[in-house]
């Protein structure tokens, strides 16, 4: 698994990316209320805003690791955003991504460096 | 977060896990570990305690007793104050020449002085502006004293187990009780919508007297959070955001608080800044009003969002000034001003939320309904 400065994680699944956001950063947003996902078949550029999440206190974006196009988004999250607070780091994944240049996962963080980048 | 000021609280408030946050002019706790949206539904449920040792608590005398304090401040404020009887509290609004609000405020009848509580943001303002138009009054910031509030269905029991007399309050009714945490200030009365009382106590009794009722079951601490939710389902204005100088108090839908005696027809009509505007508004209507609006989706529509008739083109008719989700209506819900005509319950708009324009609907205030003691 892979982490952004941004907080999200990436986890390789087959020839696709699976993109959520840490336990760090959800316990930061505090309860999520709504989430705006991306279309499916959608092509992103990295640094791209592709999620909405909105929580009690504010909304934040997600932005597109890498580029690639959006194959699948996590629909239980539109009616459960609650989710994202129990289980960030499974369940409540965002969105799947073929990436079209998958060296751009090197620039990532490995989890060590990411619990240090946040400690 | 140098520079900040400091409630009595402070400690405990770190103690408990606080997240503390800067708000006007102190350190505040936003959320407690239980969160923003269990703090609130925990509030509807059973009962929260507030630190709200910000705000400002004045006392005002003069040598003619409450009554001359009372016809002082009503040449600030557009509210029945001699009128209101002894041990009784009224909310009311400090208004400018142009009609704006420059705060709004609780002011309490105690018999031979009046107590006001003021916002935070707003308080050296407030004293200023006092002690600049009420001549003959003595107007004295109490320093020494913190502020809580304790609200929810079971505030009652917990309160009465240790002000037995409380139980007799009814809602803006106030009171000075003797207790094993020295004096107690206590008015019935908040800002979630749900039954309650503030509690002023010295400052040296406080932080005990604070854990005296969290150690009640019922009893969780509320931060800032879960106290701007609360009271937006509630339906009730944040000063500096749903009312400002910029708004008068009928475009704000407060004309309730402005009784009889003080409108054209009454005794005392007008003698309060901005009286031509506010009375006339009053009696032609404004131009625009304070509404409930709820989003059709799931989407909050924040402070900012623009209010359109139309689902494309045209011109914003309107803005939200308050937004967020409300945790007991399971929905998102807004305040915003939208012109007169479109200010009917029912009437759909639309709100811009990055970029696209979704449906909204007027609907009357509050979200959820008041459950004071009458």
């Amino acid at each position: 698994m892979k982490f952004t400065e941004e907080h999200e994680w990436l986890r390789v699944e087959d020839d696709l990316v699976v993109v959520g956001i840490t336990e760090h950063a959800s316990e930061q947003l505090g309860d999520v209320v709504f989430v705006d996902l991306p279309e499916v078949g959608k092509q992103v550029t990295k640094d791209d805003e592709v999620v909405v999440i909105e929580s009690v206190k504010a909304a934040s974006d997600i932005l597109a690791p890498i580029d690639g196009e959006i194959v699948e988004v996590n629909e239980v999250l539109a009616d459960e955003p609650g989710k994202v607070n129990e289980d960030p780091m499974g369940d409540a994944w965002f969105f799947k991504i073929k990436p079209s240049d998958p060296g751009q996962m090197d620039d990532y963080m490995d989890e060590a460096a990411y619990q240090k980048y946040i400690s | 977060m140098a520079d900040l000021r400091l409630t009595p609280l402070n400690a405990l408030h770190r103690e408990l896990g606080a997240k503390m946050v800067p708000f006007a002019g102190y350190e505040m706790p936003v959320q407690y570990p239980l969160g923003v949206m269990k703090e609130h539904l925990h509030c509807r449920a059973r009962a929260g305690l507030f630190d709200v040792s910000h705000m400002g608590q004045v006392i005002l005398r003069a040598p003619g007793g409450y009554e001359a304090v009372a016809r002082a401040m009503e040449g600030l404020v557009p509210v029945d104050l001699i009128g209101l009887g002894a041990m009784r509290q009224r909310y009311g609004f400090f208004t400018d020449e142009a009609g704006g609000i420059l705060d709004d405020l609780m002011l309490a009848n105690r018999g031979d002085h009046m107590f006001v509580v003021v916002n935070a943001a707003c308080k050296s303002q407030d004293i200023a502006h006092m002690r600049a138009h009420l001549p003959g009054c003595e107007i004295e910031e109490v320093t020494d004293r913190a502020l809580l509030a304790l609200q929810g269905p079971a505030a009652e029991a917990v309160l009465a187990a240790m002000v037995p007399d409380v139980t007799d309050m009814r809602f803006m009714d106030v009171g000075i009780f003797g207790s094993e945490f020295g004096e107690l200030w206590i008015s019935r009365s908040g800002y979630t919508g749900e039954d309650g009382y503030e509690i002023s106590v010295a400052e040296a009794q406080a932080e005990r007297f604070a854990r005296a009722l969290l150690a009640h079951e019922d009893v969780e601490p509320i931060g800032l959070g879960a106290r701007d939710s609360l009271r937006l389902e509630a339906g009730l204005c944040l000063y500096g955001h749903d009312i400002d100088t910029t708004t008068t108090p009928v475009e704000a839908s407060l004309s309730w608080a402005i009784q009889k005696v003080r409108r054209t027809v009454g005794d005392r009509a007008g003698g309060f800044p901005g009286a031509e505007r506010i009375l006339d508004e009053l009696s032609n209507g404004p131009l625009r009003a304070r509404v409930g609006l709820c989003p059709e989706g799931r989407a909050p529509m924040r402070e900012g969002t623009l209010l359109f008739s139309t689902a494309e083109g045209g011109e914003a008719v309107g803005h939200v000034t308050s937004g967020g989700f409300g945790p007991t209506i399971e929905a998102p819900m807004s305040m915003g001003y939208v012109p007169a005509g479109l200010a009917s319950p029912g009437t759909e708009l639309y709100g811009e939320v990055r970029g696209k324009r979704l449906p909204v609907r007027v609907v009357p205030l509050p979200f959820t309904p008041a459950n004071f003691k009458r």
